[in-house]
């Protein structure tokens, strides 16, 4: 299998969606000459009218995005997970309403990948995380992928799927190596990664760990500690947000009896509160321990390294959050 | 420039069925037949069947809230419009959208926007996709006065006219937005001199004359289909009611004045598309009351079929969100 760097498999899933359909296009700010890596050569295969340049006009485009994929079109749209606030309106308004609002009639095969520059210094403005807020909104799909060969299998599904889907790319992975099958080495000859179906990447017995995006790498590496002093934790990344596999968490719960949410995103009505109300729901009798959320503080992103550190989730903080589970 | 008489014939009887559906909304929702906004186009019906006579229907309209006239005038259906404002299984989007937002993709209506100026970067990208495959439909946004004041237009002017985009920008121009008159909120004297700002011709339409928006508007399909970009239109004109029905009830003091309701009222822009056919000879006074006649009964139709038709069960609350669907959580 071929190590793949991950912004290299956003750039093979793009490319070869390009090649297989002649209507999918992509579409952002300065993606011609690829200033952040995942859109390199396409402009010379594909040429200027499937490579577009967009105007800094994030509400316009997105929009524009919008209505070519209710006439036939694939749209990709490049961004910034902090751009998406000035498009909201075309997001929440049109992309998640329509198809409800018009009683079917419209069909949305849009893709917006959003990348995720946290943790880099990038301040407040530049370094959102924002799927929660979506996922509060019905009619958009959410993935959130953790290591290249999702990267690419969960792009190219996001590219088939008749519905619009935001794919949040974590900038913490952008440089991240990882084994992504060689297309002539996979069944149908194609890596396509399944929508609501969670991957367990570690098995264990004592608690379960659910990690998103960039937190799955942290969930290994507490991991790997724990299993050091005999304790066996099992890792779960749901790799889709909407839909989610709530029937692998529950199950790894019912095994383990504890668990531990790991997510890169503001703690408060996120993704990670919403996998703990499924748990206290749906999984109570399971529980041995309280659910235990490492996500991020609620506060903006501080510039300063020193104050930034303190942000996230990291292997430190999962490892101390297992332990809590294991004390009751 | 020569119109064809099948063309006239057809703006007048859509400007009849717009009329007659109106009236017969402000009736059975005063009647509480239903419940909910809804934005009459009494008094603007030469704008939109004007601009959409000059259409096929493989072309694509977005619109607003003041939703009834747009797909009237792009040849949909009444029952099917009638049923959605009752809110039942038959209406066009199965009672899960109402008065403001018909659609009715077999046509190319891709729906009218409740939130102001968001359907028209989905009208651009309509527009988009004819020009990467090459195809030759246009698309057009209707928007009003106070929409134009979004920076989604804005935003929508400049692409299509970077992108060269077959789109036509249709400014709606009834002077008020709810109680607010555009003399008071845009910059410029009209809307269409903003198009300097994005280079496209912006052209200022008399928007009680049905034929005036016809010309127009044909002049801008044919420069977009030819290639040649997107256009700004702004048809002036008056809306004769309220604002939306039952907000006379809660609006506190005038913000117009009678005189000139009366004024613009004398300019009815079926009188004036009639006198024209008549003083013609395209159609007689017999054969222009005949179609109004006809439009009554099929709203009259539309409105039983309407009354008839069932209330959505409660299972399909969950039908239509998705294409490719997912459990519920
Ligand atoms: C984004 C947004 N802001 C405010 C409103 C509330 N609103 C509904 S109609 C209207 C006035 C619209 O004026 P105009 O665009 O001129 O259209 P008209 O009603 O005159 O046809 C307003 C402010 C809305 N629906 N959407
Ligand atoms: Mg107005």
């Amino acid at each position: 299998m071929a190590q793949t760097v991950f912004l290299e498999a956003i750039n093979q899933a793009i490319q070869e969606e390009m090649r297989r359909d002649e209507s999918v296009f992509i579409l952002g700010e300065d993606i011609r000459r690829a200033i952040y890596g995942a859109t390199a050569d396409l402009l010379s295969e594909f040429g200027e009218k499937r490579v577009l340049d967009t105007p800094l006009s994030e509400n316009g485009f997105f929009g524009a995005a919008i209505g070519a994929s209710l006439v036939g079109m694939r749209p990709v749209v490049e961004t910034l997970t902090s751009f998406m606030w000035v498009a909201m309106d075309q997001l929440i308004s049109q992309a998640a309403k329509m198809r409800y609002m018009f009683g079917g009639q419209a069909t949305l095969p849009v893709v917006f990948r959003a990348s995720m520059f946290y943790g880099a210094g990038s301040a407040a403005h530049h370094s959102d995380r924002s799927y929660p807020m979506f996922m509060n909104m019905p009619g958009i799909k959410i993935i959130v992928p953790s290591n290249p060969a999702d990267m690419k299998g969960l792009l190219k599904t996001a590219i088939r799927d008749d519905d619009p889907t935001i794919v949040f790319e974590d900038g913490t992975l952008f440089g991240m190596r990882g084994e992504v099958p060689d297309n002539s080495e996979l069944p149908g000859e194609e890596l396509l990664v399944p929508f609501g179906e969670a991957r367990t990447v570690r098995e264990g017995t004592d608690c379960t760990i659910v990690a998103i995006g960039g937190a799955v790498n942290h969930s290994i590496a507490a991991a790997d500690q724990l299993a050091a002093e005999g304790i066996s934790v099992e890792v779960i990344d749901p790799r889709t947000l909407v839909p989610l596999d709530k029937k692998s968490i529950l199950e790894s719960v019912e095994k383990t009896g504890r668990l531990v949410i790991a997510d890169p995103a503001h703690k408060v009505c996120s993704a990670a509160s919403e996998i703990a109300s499924i748990v206290s729901e749906e999984g109570f009798w399971s529980l041995q321990a309280p659910i235990q959320k490492v996500a991020s503080e609620q506060v903006h992103i501080p510039y300063t390294p020193s104050l930034e550190k303190h942000v996230y989730p990291d292997a430190p903080k999962i490892i101390a959050a297992v332990r809590r589970t294991l004390e009751s | 420039m020569e119109i064809d008489r099948d063309i006239l014939l057809l703006m007048l009887r859509r400007m009849w069925m717009i009329r007659n559906f109106e009236l017969k909304v402000m009736e059975v929702h005063s009647a509480g037949e239903f419940s909910g906004a809804a934005h009459p186009y009494i008094g603007e019906e030469a704008v939109a069947v004007g601009a959409c006579a000059a259409l096929e229907d493989t072309d694509y309209i977005t619109g607003n809230h003041r939703s009834h006239g747009h797909p009237i005038a792009k040849g949909g259906r009444v029952d099917k419009a009638m049923a959605e404002l009752y809110g039942r299984v038959d209406g066009y989007c199965k009672g899960k959208g109402g008065s403001m937002h018909l659609a009715d993709y077999s046509i190319g209506i891709l729906g009218e926007s409740g939130i102001l100026g968001s359907s028209v970067p989905v009208a651009v990208g309509a527009a988009l996709a004819a020009h990467i495959r090459g195809d030759k439909f246009v698309s057009m946004a209707f928007f009003g006065d106070g929409a134009s004041n979004q920076g989604a237009l804005h935003e929508s002017m400049n692409l299509a006219s970077v992108w060269n985009l077959p789109v036509i920008f249709l400014c709606e121009n009834n002077q008020y937005a709810v109680t607010t008159s555009y003399a008071e909120t845009v910059a410029v004297d009209h809307v269409s001199d903003r198009a300097s700002a994005y280079n496209m011709p912006g052209m200022l339409v008399d928007g009680q004359d049905a034929i005036a928006m016809y010309e127009a508007t044909s002049a801008a399909v044919k420069r977009a289909r030819a290639g040649e970009g997107p256009t700004l239109i702004e048809g002036l004109t008056y809306r004769f009611e309220e604002h939306s029905l039952g907000l006379g009830r809660v609006a506190r003091g005038a913000y117009r004045d009678e005189a000139e309701i009366a004024e613009w009222r004398k300019r009815d822009p079926l009188d004036i598309l009639e006198k024209t056919l008549i003083s013609q000879g395209i159609a007689t006074r017999e054969e222009c009351d005949a179609i109004n006649a006809e439009t009554v009964e099929e709203v009259e139709k539309a409105t039983e079929f309407a009354r008839n038709s069932p209330f959505p069960e409660p299972e399909d609350l969950f039908e239509d969100m998705w294409a490719n669907p997912i459990p519920l959580p």
